[in-house]
């Protein structure tokens, strides 16, 4: 189970957020390595050819790549404390259903928002807060998605908190009017220190997107 | 016993998916054919998020993406694993599974909608990411080894779609010579008896497939 975990890392990204908080709350050692997405390193691209991308779980020299497939990963080879997948066949479909929702549909339009101007980003913006009302409405009145205690869903959408910042500058709006129990939410996960830990300053993110936005689009 | 219906329509590849992983595990269930122009209330309200099929309904509690499905199935029912006990050996079968859906399927199904150079660039990368496939069989009858598994029922539709786009085309993406073990993989797959006879009607297919390419053909011409 213990052996050599390292992990191909880039600080802003939510996606690597999510694996570094499921290595937290299992209390695993690992070396994270910070990659130049500009330019990616020869063990990057030998350890994910196909799509080239972070994050990436090395372990003992095997990798493992897509945040989600990562974090199941680790549930599962450290299954022996901090489950994140409930162990209910029907449950962990529910939380894979809801975990898979927020790649499906909170990303892209949540790209739209930064990453776009004008009628586009209009859409997006709509498109961003439907998605979120939607994950609003399965949160109901539970204090976490997983119910009682932190788990997959929450830790797969939380990582997005941190970019909530610089969504709501490049785009306009307050998330906490429209969502209120989403911040809610958000700021209760916050409280473990696994993810206070591991999200970085949503300012300090906001300055990063301010950047890359420029590659995206010209003002 | 256990309730269980499954919502599809005849064509539906993904919906096919559950049909095998229920096949393969000799489990019983009821099927509820839909009709996507008029979809039953029924469905919306086991699928309000994405309106679609495969549902898959246990004992009342509905079970939707035809992937998750899988895994649910693989879990409840022991016999016939369809993914592997080993934690690195499942999230590679995840990994392809996934490469499969989100980027394999549409880089081929560019291939047969896009014309002219469009068409050739799309040829270039629908044969890149069909390489990175070839090279995972490596020699295996199977992507799960010696019997079909998850990878491989994800992987079903370039068994039977593919040729059928392939024949009204009349562009071939997968030849013996370039893909010799996707070639022989297809053969293997196609010809399993649980598999072979769950196919929908290829006449029915073709008729279907020719209007949806039509559709799409138009859609990506210059206009």
């Amino acid at each position: 189970m213990a052996g050599e975990v390292v992990l191909l890392d880039f600080w802003p990204s939510m996606f690597a957020m999510r694996v570094r908080i499921a290595l937290a709350e299992k209390g695993i050692r690992y070396e994270s390595k910070e990659e130049d997405l500009s330019n990616k390193s020869p063990l990057l691209l030998e350890m994910n050819p196909i799509n080239k991308q972070i994050p990436v779980l090395i372990h003992n020299g095997k990798p493992v790549c897509e945040s989600l497939i990562i974090v199941q990963y680790i549930d599962e080879v450290w299954n022996d404390k901090s489950p994140l997948l409930p162990s209910d066949p029907y449950q962990r479909a529910q939380a894979r259903f809801w975990a898979d929702f927020v790649d499906n549909k909170v990303s892209g339009a949540a790209k739209k928002v930064w990453s776009t101007k004008g009628e586009e980003q209009e859409a997006g913006k709509k498109e961003f807060l439907e998605a979120l009302k939607t994950m609003e409405g399965e949160l109901g009145d539970k204090p976490y998605f997983g119910g009682e205690t932190f788990g997959y869903v929450d830790l797969s959408f939380i990582t997005f908190y941190s970019w909530f910042h610089a969504y709501e500058v490049l785009g306009n709006i307050n998330i906490e009017a429209e969502c209120p129990k989403i911040i809610t939410w958000a700021k209760r996960c916050m409280q473990k220190e696994a993810v206070a830990k591991t999200l970085p300053d949503q300012k300090k993110v906001y300055e990063f997107v301010v950047q890359l936005r420029k590659m995206f689009v010209s003002e | 016993m256990a309730e269980l219906k499954l919502f599809r329509t005849w064509s539906s590849p993904f919906a096919l998916r559950v049909v095998w992983a229920l096949n393969l595990k000799g489990i019983q269930y009821d099927t509820i054919f839909e009709d996507l122009s008029n979809k039953s209330s029924l469905l919306l309200q086991y699928n309000p998020i994405y309106k679609k099929v495969p549902v898959l309904v246990h004992n009342g509690k509905p079970l939707v993406e035809s992937l998750l499905i899988l895994e649910y199935i693989d879990e409840t029912w022991k016999q016939t694993p369809l993914l592997p006990e080993d934690p690195s050996e499942r999230a590679t079968a995840r990994f392809w599974a996934k490469f499969g859906d989100d980027k394999v399927m549409l880089s081929v199904w560019n291939v047969f909608i896009k014309q002219g150079k469009d068409q050739e660039e799309a040829i270039v990368t629908a044969q890149e990411n069909l390489g990175f496939i070839e090279r995972q069989l490596s020699g295996k009858k199977f992507f799960n080894g010696e019997t079909i598994g998850f990878v491989d029922l994800a992987f079903g539709w370039l068994a039977n779609l593919l040729s059928i786009w392939e024949e009204i085309c009349g562009v071939t993406l997968i030849d013996h010579e370039k893909f010799p073990m996707l070639s022989e993989w297809i053969q293997n797959f196609a010809g399993a008896p649980i598999i072979k006879e769950s196919w929908p009607p290829r006449d029915k297919l073709i008729t279907k497939n020719q209007a949806l390419l039509e559709v799409y053909t138009s859609k990506e011409a210059p206009k």
